[in-house]
């Protein structure tokens, strides 16, 4: 099996669907000749041409709307948004318009679209190239949301997300994009959507966690079995629909959960882990469930390191929960 | 507002001009139908300017002056099932009739329409069953769109008919991307889009100007001027002279023409969808023509325009000037425009009576759709309301 990072999986993946399928089109800024900002659509356009692999005008509400359009014609557009701080353009598309359009068309016109978009901080991007919006998709009806941690699910995800029937945000935790490396099968292969992935088994606290954040949740982890505390892990993978299963399952053999994220506290995805763990497992409960999120403040340049839940404050909150 | 600071078009005032249909005009007001660089087909006497005849058959003509008809009855008799509390809303195309018509009349076959939320009259020239439409001015369980949407937001796939949205101009970027994928594909489909010319003011207009110019996607863009976006002038939505020189700014060939001449409106559609169909890329259309009711009926323009400056508007109302055209050609009567009269009454008071006594969308219905299959958290949020549904004895 080939090592590959996140950018040669995902890569990998756009590449291997775009021969596999021809109605599958890549569509945004700088996609095409440069190969993205990142360079995850690299060699794309030298493969399949300007019909499939279309640098647009700098317009993001354009690139999804226009998409929109391409998917109702029977393509399967898969946009980059380069940024997914600059996802805000194209919100009315894809609010009022891909997420209902299944639904508000009585089943006639779903609107099928993955939309790839860089995510999370920690590579000195400040305010607009550091944010992580999730919780403002996974709250609109219509909408599934997904984020790999690791270069083979990164693959499988995708595969598994241009494949599926409804619209997917696909977010790329941009911090690991070169970090995270692994092996990564070759040829085809899904990971599912909604099923979460226990990355780590432990009886006394659950860290739930996805992206870029799994990393640090495992290295508190670590430490914090160096004081007799198991943890067990979760990554989410798909954000929306939730792996309730998964989550309850280990919360109600562990008694405690933590939820780590990079996304402001306030209305996060946290939030509502724990309000559904409180529903689903309050009688399991020996502690109250614990977030570790950013603050709810812009995301900040020069201290965003403080304002990551990285794994010196993960820490803390395992062994107060642990302790409780 | 002030009819000063609305001149609305003398009623036509001149002979039909001399135009080749290019975009400059000289400077007028951006809402005058009259003006010398307007296309115009049907002259005053009824007769039609050879250079711009797009030389429709009798019976076409026909059939097109009999939707124009129903669709001016049935916007004055939903109104009225609105004003009973039968229906909740109407947004209806009162004066618009030619531009919508002969617009949807002058696409192929195989051709595609995107609305804005006006043009129900093409959505039922493309074949949606009166019935269903009127269902979905009940928002029953024969709705299109089983209920979920308000009255006149239907769709209809089978007539390649698109989705109606109430928020402004994003089915322009849409309709783009749709032309887009048929370019891609190398497919011989062009694709008509409806917007009001307050959509002109949004950003959707230009980015889906910006990429249909770039790509030369096979878009008609047909920009309605009705004159009104709610209460809002046309002088107070651009600066331009008008609507179609907007095109310039994208490289897209502009033309206006009078909205209420069905012929113009024909001929300068297919002139756009031939355009189209050369690879040669989008055109934009503005067609002046006038909102002649309210915005919808939630709205009350006795507030903001003065009912004399609707005058003028009345007298180029497109559908006296068919019939006249009509009378003309086809020695038709007033015996004739009782008999169709009476026939779309009876059709609409039948499915009227139908949409009634037809169930409203079942319970479950609300929880369909959001994806193609039910995940977890909306199958137990459905059953939560079931649940409570029988305590109350809601029949399930």
């Amino acid at each position: 099996m080939p090592q590959m990072n996140m950018v040669q999986a995902i890569n990998d993946a756009l590449r291997f669907e775009m021969r596999r399928d021809d109605r599958v089109v890549v569509l945004g800024e700088d996609v095409g000749k440069v190969g993205g900002v990142f360079r995850v659509t690299q060699g794309l356009f030298d493969e399949f041409g300007d019909d499939r692999v279309i640098d647009t005008p700098l317009s993001e509400g354009g690139i999804i709307g226009t998409a929109i359009g391409m998917a109702l014609y029977g393509l399967v557009p898969v946009p980059e948004i380069q940024f997914s701080d600059f996802i805000f353009p194209a919100y009315d598309q894809i609010v009022s318009e891909l997420a209902k359009y299944r639904y508000r068309s009585g089943g006639e016109y779903p609107a099928k679209l993955v939309i790839r978009t860089p995510v999370g901080g920690g590579i000195r991007g400040g305010h607009y190239h550091s944010q992580s919006p999730e919780a403002q998709f996974i709250h609109v009806a219509g909408l599934k949301v997904v984020c790999p941690s690791n270069p083979a699910d990164a693959k499988g995800l995708l595969l598994s997300s241009i494949r599926d029937p409804d619209p997917v945000l696909f977010f790329e935790p941009k911090r690991i994009y070169r970090a995270a490396k692994g092996d990564v099968p070759d040829g085809d292969y899904m990971v599912p959507l909604g099923k979460a992935s226990v990355v780590r088994q432990g009886s006394h606290v659950t860290l739930v966690t996805w992206g870029a954040m799994l990393y640090e949740a495992l290295d508190a982890a670590n430490q914090a079995a160096a004081q007799g505390i198991e943890c067990e892990v979760i990554d989410l993978r798909t954000l929306w629909p939730l792996d309730i299963d998964t989550i309850i399952a280990s919360v109600k053999k562990t008694g405690r959960v933590v939820v780590v994220h990079e996304a402001p506290k306030s209305c996060g995805l946290g939030g509502e882990i724990v309000a559904l763990v409180n529903e689903k497992a309050f009688l399991h409960l020996e502690a109250p469930p614990r977030r570790v999120t950013g603050f709810d403040t812009p995301f900040p340049y020069t201290l965003e390191m403080e304002y990551l839940p990285l794994s010196h404050r993960i820490l803390p909150a395992i062994i107060e929960t642990a302790r409780y | 507002m002030s009819t000063a600071s609305y001149p609305a078009p003398s009623p036509a005032a001149s002979p039909a001009p001399a135009n080749d249909g290019s975009v400059h005009p000289v400077a007028r007001h951006p809402h005058d139908a009259t003006a010398p660089d307007v296309v115009r087909a049907l002259r005053e006497d009824g007769t039609l300017d050879p250079k711009n005849d797009p030389g429709l058959r009798t019976e076409e003509v026909l059939s097109l002056y009999r939707a124009m008809v129903r669709t001016r009855l049935l916007d004055e008799r939903l109104v009225i099932l609105q004003r009973q509390g039968r229906i909740g809303f109407h947004i209806g195309s009162l004066g618009e009739e030619a531009t919508i018509l002969g617009s949807a009349f002058a696409m192929r076959q195989n051709d595609w329409i995107f609305p804005c939320y006006r043009e129900f009259s093409a959505a039922l020239w493309r074949g949606m069953p009166l019935q269903r439409y009127v269902d979905n001015m009940f928002g029953n369980a024969n709705d299109p769109v089983k209920g979920r949407q308000m009255p006149d937001h239907y769709t209809w796939k089978k007539g390649r008919f698109g989705s109606v949205s109430s928020p402004i101009g994003t089915q322009i970027t849409q309709a783009v991307g749709f032309a887009w994928g048929a370019k891609v594909k190398r497919e011989d489909t062009a694709v008509l889009v409806y917007f009001g010319e307050g959509a002109t003011s949004s950003n959707e207009f230009h980015n889906g100007m910006n990429f249909a110019g770039v790509f030369k996607t096979p878009v008609v863009f047909m920009c309605r001027n009705n004159g009104w976006a709610i209460s809002v002038p046309t002088e107070r939505q651009t600066a331009s002279e008008n609507f179609a020189v907007k095109g310039e700014a994208y490289g897209i060939p502009g033309v206006r023409v009078d909205g209420n001449d069905l012929f113009a409106v024909v001929k300068v559609t297919r002139d756009a969808v031939a355009r189209a169909a050369r690879g040669e890329g989008p055109t934009i259309i503005e067609a002046l023509t006038y909102r002649l009711s309210g915005h919808s009926t939630s709205d009350d323009p006795k507030v903001y325009r003065p009912e004399a400056g609707l005058d003028p508007w009345r007298r180029l109302d497109p559908i006296p000037r068919v019939r006249q055209y009509l009378e003309r050609t086809a020695g038709w009567n007033e015996a004739q425009d009782k008999q169709i009269e009476a026939e779309i009454d009876a059709e609409l008071k039948a499915a009227v009576a139908e949409a009634e006594k037809t169930a409203q969308p079942s319970l479950e219905s609300m929880f369909e759709d959001v994806y193609a299959e039910m995940p977890w958290h909306l199958r137990e949020q459905r059953d939560e309301l079931l649940r409570g549904a029988r305590a109350k004895g809601h029949g399930h």
